[in-house]
């Protein structure tokens, strides 16, 4: 698929990834073999019949291959961009076992592209069932729930806490990456099927779930997300010019920081950048920093490359543009300057020792190895937690000691019409995981509802 | 969004803001704080909450005109529309019968100090109220604020008006024992008051108002150093013992994007000074 030069692009933020033209599509798309069992809808979390999307693309029905994908996944432009394709639905791919697998990921964002900037056509609604729910958090998880529930009938609202719908798809996901227009354009197809949005309502503080569940709604859907920031706990940590990635992130995508001052929300970017962390987060971190300004980036990681959480695909993206990566590499402490702002950071190195409780091997110290690095902006992206306010205001959640919310197979919590999903049950993982999920959860409060 | 109903300037570049918001002025209670967002182009802003009525369905709050976004936010008129508010966020303030309280309020916090004082007043405590301002024409609510005390005290930093600067505080912390201590107030004043009653142990509340963005626990930029644990100013917070704050740190912290914010002031001011120029 072309791409925008590693140079032009490390100093922009239009998407790097531009996509397919037709005929590249039609040719990709050709070399499907249409398996008589196809393996590869086995790898898709939320099930789409791949082999028929592609053989209407292939017989050039662009519309009808994207409501062939929308008939299981509500957010097509979305995915085809940010899925892990090649531990998903490509890894099972046949043509896989003895070349490249078909680009299942690309076809799927080709053909939604090309509904999209002809006018997606508007889903006829189905009788109202006279059932509300409530969905808590415009997620993928969320979107998900309510565009699945709004298609069987039943009224839903979703309560975002910020003031744009999309999670982590509009805070956490660099336009370069998924511009943000098209997290617009799939918002609002939700929108069309009847699906009513109210942004600025933080759940747990002006309503809670058991008063939802007591006043309006028949059943409600918790897809609150993994967005606490992790820190490391070590000396120095609130300095002038040490970001937690969430803060970061949320500055540059989410309140256009890039644009400042046109966008009123400042960022600072200094002369050398440090990121700390191996995962996606990290990679979209760094590629930031490059495209803000920065000389120089370098990603530290305490295990090495092989252990790296990152899709492949975006760490050779980040090396491309210039990103350095150091390997085996622990943060100790962060020095200041006399005004309160980062100087250096002290870092010890590590070996790999037997694998941890994760299956990968378990990073240790080197004894004596202290060195000191310069740095004039630290970004800390070494994971996000679950965030706690609906498990601290919703009597009878059983919740996990790592502050995870206990739900069944389907979503169903210990609390009767309650469900939940996406990484608010999981933990930090995947925007598709989180509409897996989603998809799962639609289908049991569906039952629910009806046998109500 | 969400509608000014009545806007009134209660001292130089101290405004007043009533907006219609009934969920919120349902839930809202003392010590909690708003984050408004003006447009689409705006930041995200923390102001702490100076009142709600849940009959009127409208939520109130009080602000300084200092940068970009509240000079912005002042030129609002009556019928006028905020895009985004977001609230009632943060851990609403401990409301008890503490006995004898002492509340010491300075600034655009003078406004929630007087919605604290009307809880503790119901709550059955004794009330001495201290509030200070820089110099006496920044004053307001003297009046609503003295009928809710026993006693009363005013200071300025210039002495134009009562007290000059707190150094008064700490004879009437030696005659009069207190069982708690309320501040809301500038980061210097929280910090000047907290040493004072320290030595006294008279347990001390402080209301935070450290630099935020989300303002429910996403970002880490509003962390501050209690008893030397990380703690968040808008989830754990924004009120906190103030014998175990680190305000040094608090205090850099806050000035961390100063150039920027300086720097937007400068560009809006150029530009006209103008909400209509942005469209």
């Amino acid at each position: 698929m072309p791409k925008q030069e590693p140079k032009a692009r490390g100093r922009n933020f239009n998407e790097v990834a531009l996509g397919y033209t037709e005929q590249q599509a039609l040719e990709e798309a050709n070399r499907c073999l249409q398996c008589p069992k196809p393996q590869c809808i086995a790898g898709c979390p939320v099930g789409i019949c791949i082999p028929d999307f592609i053989k209407l693309l292939r017989e050039g029905k662009y519309a009808e291959a994207a409501e062939k994908i929308k008939e299981k996944n509500a957010l097509p432009a979305i995915c085809g961009r940010v899925c892990p394709q090649e531990e998903q639905c490509q890894k099972f791919c046949i043509m896989g076992k003895v070349g490249e697998p078909v680009s299942i990921g690309r076809l799927e964002r080709f053909v939604a592209d090309w509904e999209r900037s002809r006018g997606a056509k508007t889903p006829e609604r189905v009788k109202p069932t006279g059932k509300k729910v409530a969905v808590v958090g415009a997620g993928p998880a969320g979107l998900t729930v309510a565009a699945e529930l709004a298609k069987l009938g039943h009224g839903v609202v979703i309560f975002e806490a910020l003031h744009l719908p999309g999670g982590v798809l509009v805070y956490g996901i660099p336009e370069f990456r998924l511009p943000k227009s098209i997290v617009q354009a799939e918002v609002d197809y939700i929108k069309r099927l009847g699906v009513e949005l109210k942004p600025g309502y933080l759940i747990g503080r002006i309503h809670t779930i058991p008063e939802m569940l007591k006043n309006q709604f028949n059943a409600v859907f918790i897809g609150t997300g993994a967005g606490l920031p992790a820190f490391m706990g070590i000396p120095g940590e609130s300095l002038g010019g040490i970001y937690s990635a969430n803060e970061f992130l949320i500055r540059v995508n989410l309140m256009k920081s890039y644009a400042f001052p046109i966008y009123d929300t400042p960022i600072r970017i200094g002369k050398h950048v440090v990121v700390i962390g191996g995962g996606n987060v990290a990679m979209d971190s760094a590629r930031s920093a490059l495209r803000l300004g920065a000389e120089e980036v370098c990603i530290v990681y305490r295990r090495s490359r092989e252990e790296m959480p990152a899709r492949q695909e975006e760490i050779e993206n980040a090396e491309e543009e210039g990103i350095v990566c150091k390997f085996l590499a622990n943060p100790m402490r962060f020095m200041g300057d006399e005004k309160g702002w980062v100087k250096a950071m002290e870092c010890v190195c590590m070996e790999l020792g037997p694998p941890d409780e994760s299956g990968r091997r378990r990073p240790i110290p080197v004894k004596s190895s202290e060195f000191v690095m310069d740095t004039d902006t630290v970004i800390v992206a070494t994971g996000r937690t679950p965030n706690p306010i609906i498990q601290s205001t919703t009597e009878g959640l059983a919740v996990t000691k790592w502050g995870t919310i206990v739900t069944d197979e389907n979503g169903k919590t210990s609390i009767e019409g309650v469900y939940a999903g996406g990484d608010i049950v999981t933990g930090e993982a995947t925007v598709i995981s989180a509409m897996g999920a989603g998809k799962k959860a639609a289908k049991a409060i569906h039952e629910y509802l009806m046998k109500e | 969004m969400y509608k000014v109903v009545t806007k009134k300037e209660l001292a130089p570049k101290i405004k007043f803001f009533e907006v219609h918001a009934p969920e919120m002025a349902e839930k809202a209670k003392p010590g909690q704080f708003i984050i408004l967002i003006i447009d689409e182009k705006g930041e995200r802003i923390p102001i702490t909450i100076a009142g709600y009525d849940s009959v009127a369905g409208t939520v109130t709050f009080v602000f300084n005109e200092v940068g970009k976004t509240t000079r912005q936010l002042g030129l609002l008129k009556e019928g006028d529309c905020i895009w985004n508010i977001t609230g009632p966020l943060g851990v609403p303030s401990e409301i008890k019968n503490s006995g004898n309280v002492l509340c010491v309020a300075g600034g655009v916090m003078i406004a929630p100090m007087l919605l604290q004082l009307k809880a503790l007043r119901e709550a059955g405590n004794k009330i001495t109220t201290v509030m200070g301002a820089r110099i006496e024409h920044l004053l307001f609510f003297e009046e609503e604020l003295k009928a809710l005390s026993d006693r009363f005290y005013v200071t300025t930093d210039d002495g134009s008006k009562g007290y000059k600067g707190l150094d008064f505080l700490r004879n009437i912390l030696e005659k009069e024992k207190f069982d708690r201590c309320i501040t809301m107030g500038p980061v210097v004043m929280m910090k000047n008051v907290s040493e004072m009653t320290k030595p006294f142990n008279v347990p001390t509340v402080v209301t935070l108002t450290p630099i935020m963005v989300d303002g429910m626990g996403m970002c880490g930029v509003c962390r501050v150093t209690v008893s030397g644990k990380m703690k968040f100013g808008c989830v754990d917070g924004p009120e906190f013992d103030g014998h175990k704050v680190d305000f040094d740190e608090l205090i850099s912290r806050q000035r961390m994007f100063l150039p920027e914010e300086r720097l937007s002031s400068l560009i809006w001011e150029m530009q006209g000074g103008c909400a209509c120029s942005r469209k």
